[in-house]
């Protein structure tokens, strides 16, 4: 008890050198144009407060857990594997089933499409990084060439979405590869700061290069997608989607359009990762993660298993970006910033590497409860990260951790985390 | 050829502000082998801390000139190296010996959280600050071009010159330094021979972030204007700087620093000032890819 | 003899460091070849050398196999593996997280990825790849069973203990089917009974046609199983012959009495 209070009394004091000056002493603009400061010195009092009691809080908790209960986490391991197994067709049946539900209305289905599409573009990288163990901090990159690719063929050519959906796979693959290839040597830490920088590379010269892509301004009135030629309109005219089916013509009709679209599109990125991590390419993308230097000695050409893992994982991003486009209508540079790669990446580690139901289940609890705290606005990415620092400290490897073997003589059993490699490319 | 020694003055000023956060990085790199994706938004809390520092001796008419900004450094140096020791303690301490992704992604969180909180404690606007030093020596006039060279670009260079110095003397004189090197080398023999690794580390980081805050006095005296998401980009061209010089390497650091700030400088000055980032960028990638160990780095053999 | 693999004045060198300096000597089909040498000889340098990790500085390294000679000294890693040489590893690189069968499907990658049609065929279900699948799990049994490790086909192979964990280095080096097997200190760690079953082991795997080159620290193991023994001495090759005639060197026996480590005791003992 003493000892929690020392503990405490000194996370209060390091809090208030912390906090004395930037939240003590607000800057604000004054008369003539100079910054007057405004004291906030009770702001700092309560932030200690705060500081103290959450301190002793967690002393004494973990004093008594460590009296207690020594085997917690493992508990929480089991009970996740448990779970694991009808969750995910529950997850799915629910997901397929949400336009339906009851209380779902217009402002769910979008929280669900943007939530879905984080979900695709975690599985995306989730190739790159939970499979092939290639960091990638530019994934964005790949999202925005997508978007771009769409809204420019688009407005150029006239090109409906649905050829412009796989062109603008290829473009981003492209990318994948072309962005790829320098950075095949390089390993871990570095390999994500020059992923980093190819993702602002491309972002610069989206705001800088104005002809083509209208700067910051970005590029609107992108033409939203048909129901495979047939129009939603208001209007309910010969032709539109509402007449050829006899319906009431509704704005709704296209929400519920654009939510299946995107789960779709996710569910075959689904289905295509599943598919290749039980086929050679997959399973050399692991070996990968685990050893390169083994993979060379067996014969195994890291150029091209590398690359593979980039096009693909840059595919999805473009499949991604063009749906994107095509949903908002309006695109701009402020879209596809560092901070969105972030996030994707925080997605895929958070909910366990290589784990597709860890990686959705990420991306509701992340994006959702983003969502959630939409009143408290500039509080709630101070909130995001202060929740990835926390998830990190808590639970290093993810939500959940254990690995499926892709093929087995007898029974499949699920191999612990603690085994598994997390890559050095 | 004026107008190419005033970019050459502008550059080293501005190199100098890269090389103080890139010797952040180095330090961290070289003890625990993590980028510490944090450090150029302890830089940005370092400017913060500054301009506040400044308002309130400027509002209170204590004082004013050399002195005031003396002690703005030793309260900024002060509390930024407390901001180094609280992350390192918050968000890498318990994930030492974790994987590898682990503590990347609760850096990232935590640049996150400092920039946002800079943002809701400070407003999201630009901060401008008046100019606390003004005024320079004219070198030499070329037509009506004028090469000067500002009192504040003499106080950067001299002030950078001279916390190097105090920081090499720490780094290659003391027990402190011994002990840093000796946990670069071998974290676990270290701590067999009685270092305090975790002791070590954490000073590690305040001495980082202590040079992070002098770049970010020194930026608000520079530029005037300072705002939440500085740290940025001025923390990935600092990181560029590392790598360049080699990362690991002290020297390194600095002299990568300065190229990267004269190449940045050269490249808004005769090409485009829209693309200089990209110029910054492309280094990075150029240099890990045709010379990983940077320019002082030591060369590693691939072990089988 | 006709030789498998043909060293021809191979030099590495770091820097100003000579690692290797001139080794010539050729290794025969049906054969086991060992190298050894006292600590820091060289030996390991050598073998990146052949197996494609290090680039030799100079000389030639020749694979005289089925299908003609190849110079390995200019392939890339993973060609030389695709040439027929499979290699272990000194502290073994299993993929740890993946169990052992995993491990041997994936020592067959480049037949199983040609099966798939290179990725595309397989994901739209339109191949060959079943069958493929099919032989390559019977190859991955076969070898499992020659290593004893069939019942430990679905565990982790880094939850394997440190024996069983060697045996399927080996294993999956052998499902590559390679026509020269390199195995950096197999018997390290070993204990008496482990070491014997190994040399049974290599036994059937020269008998199935591949040959062997070794380095071992194992005197016991060298002199009852080689057929060959090459000597290294900082960097150069000292000896070369049968283990009789190299424990009768005085060379040899110099470099080792010249070292103070407990190769020395094992070396007497040899001797």
């Amino acid at each position: 008890m003493i000892a929690a209070l020392r503990e405490a009394a000194i996370a209060a004091a390091v809090a208030f050198g912390l906090f004395v000056l930037l939240v003590g002493l607000k800057t604000e603009p004054g008369s003539a144009g100079t910054l007057i400061l405004r004291e906030r010195f009770g702001d700092v009092a309560l932030l200690c407060g705060l500081v103290f009691t959450g301190r002793l809080l967690m002393a004494l908790w973990r004093a008594r857990r460590a009296a207690v209960e020594p085997g917690a986490p493992t508990r929480l391991a089991a009970l996740t594997g448990r779970l694991g197994s009808w969750l995910a067709p529950a997850l799915l049946a629910t997901a397929l089933l949400l336009p339906w539900l009851p209380g779902i209305g217009r402002s769910e289905l979008d929280l669900g499409i943007l939530v879905l599409t984080y979900v695709m573009l975690g599985w995306g990288l989730n190739i790159v990084v939970g499979l092939a163990g290639l960091l990638d901090l530019g994934y964005v990159a790949f999202y925005a060439v997508g978007a771009y690719a769409y809204a420019l063929l688009a407005q150029y050519f006239g090109l409906s979405f649905w050829i412009c959906l796989p062109l603008a796979g290829i473009l981003a693959a492209f990318w994948g590869v072309l962005l790829g290839f320098p950075v095949l040597r390089l390993r871990g830490d570095y390999l994500a700061i020059v992923t980093l920088a190819f993702g602002e590379i491309i972002r610069v010269v989206l705001v800088n290069w104005t002809e083509l892509t209208g700067g910051p301004n970005g590029i609107s009135g992108i033409p939203r997608p048909s129901f495979f030629g047939l129009p939603f309109s208001m209007g309910g005219e010969e032709g539109s989607f509402a007449a050829v089916f006899g319906l009431e013509p509704s704005p709704s009709h296209r929400v519920i359009f654009l939510y299946y679209l995107i789960l779709c599109l996710a569910l075959l990125t689904n289905w295509v990762t599943l598919r290749l991590r039980r086929q050679p390419l997959g399973r050399a993308w692991e070996a990968m993660r685990e050893d390169e230097i083994a993979c060379r000695a067996l014969g195994i050409n890291l150029t091209a298993t590398k690359l593979s893992a980039f096009a693909l994982g840059a595919m999805f991003g473009g499949f991604a970006g063009a749906f994107f486009a095509t949903r908002q209508a309006f695109i701009s540079p402020e879209s596809f910033t560092f901070i969105e790669s972030a996030i994707i990446l925080a997605i895929v580690v958070l909910g366990g590497l290589g784990s597709q139901l860890g990686v959705a289940i990420a991306a509701i609890v992340m994006i959702g409860g983003f969502e959630l705290f939409r009143e408290f606005d500039e509080w709630r990415m101070l909130i995001f990260g202060g929740v990835m620092v926390a998830i990190m400290v808590l639970r290093p490897r993810g939500l959940v951790g254990t690995r499926t073997p892709t093929i087995a003589l007898g029974e499949r059993r699920k191999i612990s985390a603690e085994l598994v490699q997390e890559g050095r490319g | 050829m004026a107008y190419a020694l005033q970019q050459l003055i502008n550059g080293v000023s501005l190199g100098m502000i890269y090389g103080l956060i890139a010797v952040g990085y180095t330090m961290v790199y070289g003890i625990i082998g993590m980028i510490n994706f944090a450090h150029g938004d302890i830089f940005m809390i370092g400017a913060f801390v500054s301009l506040i520092a400044l308002l309130l001796l400027s509002a209170g008419g204590l004082m004013e000139g050399p002195a005031a900004i003396l002690l703005v450094l030793v309260i900024s140096v002060a509390i930024t190296g407390l901001y180094g020791w609280a992350v390192e303690r918050v968000a890498y301490r318990p994930l030492r010996g974790s994987f590898r992704l682990a503590p990347l992604i609760s850096a990232i969180g935590i640049s996150i959280v400092l920039q946002n909180f800079v943002q809701v404690a400070q407003g999201a606007r630009p901060k401008p600050s008046e100019a606390v030093i003004s005024g320079g020596i004219e070198l030499m006039r070329e037509g009506d071009f004028t090469v000067q060279l500002t009192y504040v670009q003499i106080l950067i260079i001299a002030l950078t010159l001279a916390v190097l110095a105090i920081f090499t003397v720490l780094v290659t004189r003391t027990r402190l330094g011994r002990a840093m090197r000796a946990c670069e080398q071998d974290r676990r023999m270290a701590s067999l021979l009685g270092i305090d690794t975790d002791r070590t580390i954490s000073l590690t980081f305040v001495i980082g972030a202590a040079l992070a805050s002098v770049a970010g006095t020194m930026y608000l005296l520079r530029y005037g204007v300072i705002d939440f998401y500085i740290g940025f980009l001025a923390g990935v061209k600092a990181f560029t700087a590392a790598v360049l010089g080699g990362i690991g390497s002290l020297p390194g650091a600095v002299l990568g620093g300065l190229l990267i700030g004269l190449i940045e400088t050269f490249w808004s000055a005769y090409f485009s000032v829209q693309y200089k980032d990209v110029a910054a960028f492309s280094i990075l990638v150029i240099t890990l890819i045709f010379l990983p160990t940077g320019l002082l780095g030591r060369q590693e053999v691939e072990k089988v | 003899m006709s030789p498998i693999l043909e060293l021809r004045g191979v030099t590495m060198r770091f820097g100003g460091l000579t690692a290797v300096k001139d080794v010539s000597f050729a290794a025969g089909k049906g054969e086991i070849t060992a190298i050894i040498g006292p600590n820091g000889a060289g030996k390991t340098t050598l073998f990146n050398c052949i197996t494609g990790f290090y680039r030799p500085t100079e000389g030639e390294v020749l694979l005289h196999g089925a299908a003609g000679t190849t110079p390995l000294q200019r392939l890339p890693d993973h060609r030389i593996a695709q040439a027929g040489v499979a290699r272990t590893f000194q502290n073994i690189r299993l993929f740890a997280g993946m169990t052992a069968l995993e491990n041997l499907l994936i020592a067959q990658h480049n037949r199983l990825m040609a099966a798939t049609g290179f990725g595309i065929g397989a994901v739209l279900g339109l191949s060959r790849y079943p069958a493929a699948e099919r032989q390559a799990v019977a190859q991955a049994r076969h070898w499992l069973a020659a290593t004893d490790l069939l019942d430990r086909a679905d565990d982790p192979a880094g939850a394997l203990p440190y024996g069983q964990q060697r045996r399927l280095e080996i294993a999956r080096a052998m499902c590559t089917d390679p026509q020269l097997l390199c195995l950096d200190e197999p018997a390290a760690g070993l204990n008496p009974r482990e070491s014997e079953a190994l040399a049974d082991l290599l036994r059937r795997i020269l008998a199935a046609g591949t040959a062997i080159l070794l380095i071992e620290h194992d005197m016991h193991v060298v002199m009852r199983i080689s057929d060959r023994v090459v000597v290294l001495d900082h960097g150069s090759m000292i000896a070369i012959g049968t283990p009789a005639a190299v424990r009768a060197d005085p060379r040899v026996i110099a470099a080792y009495l010249g070292e103070a480590d407990d190769e020395e005791s094992a070396a007497g003992a040899a001797a």
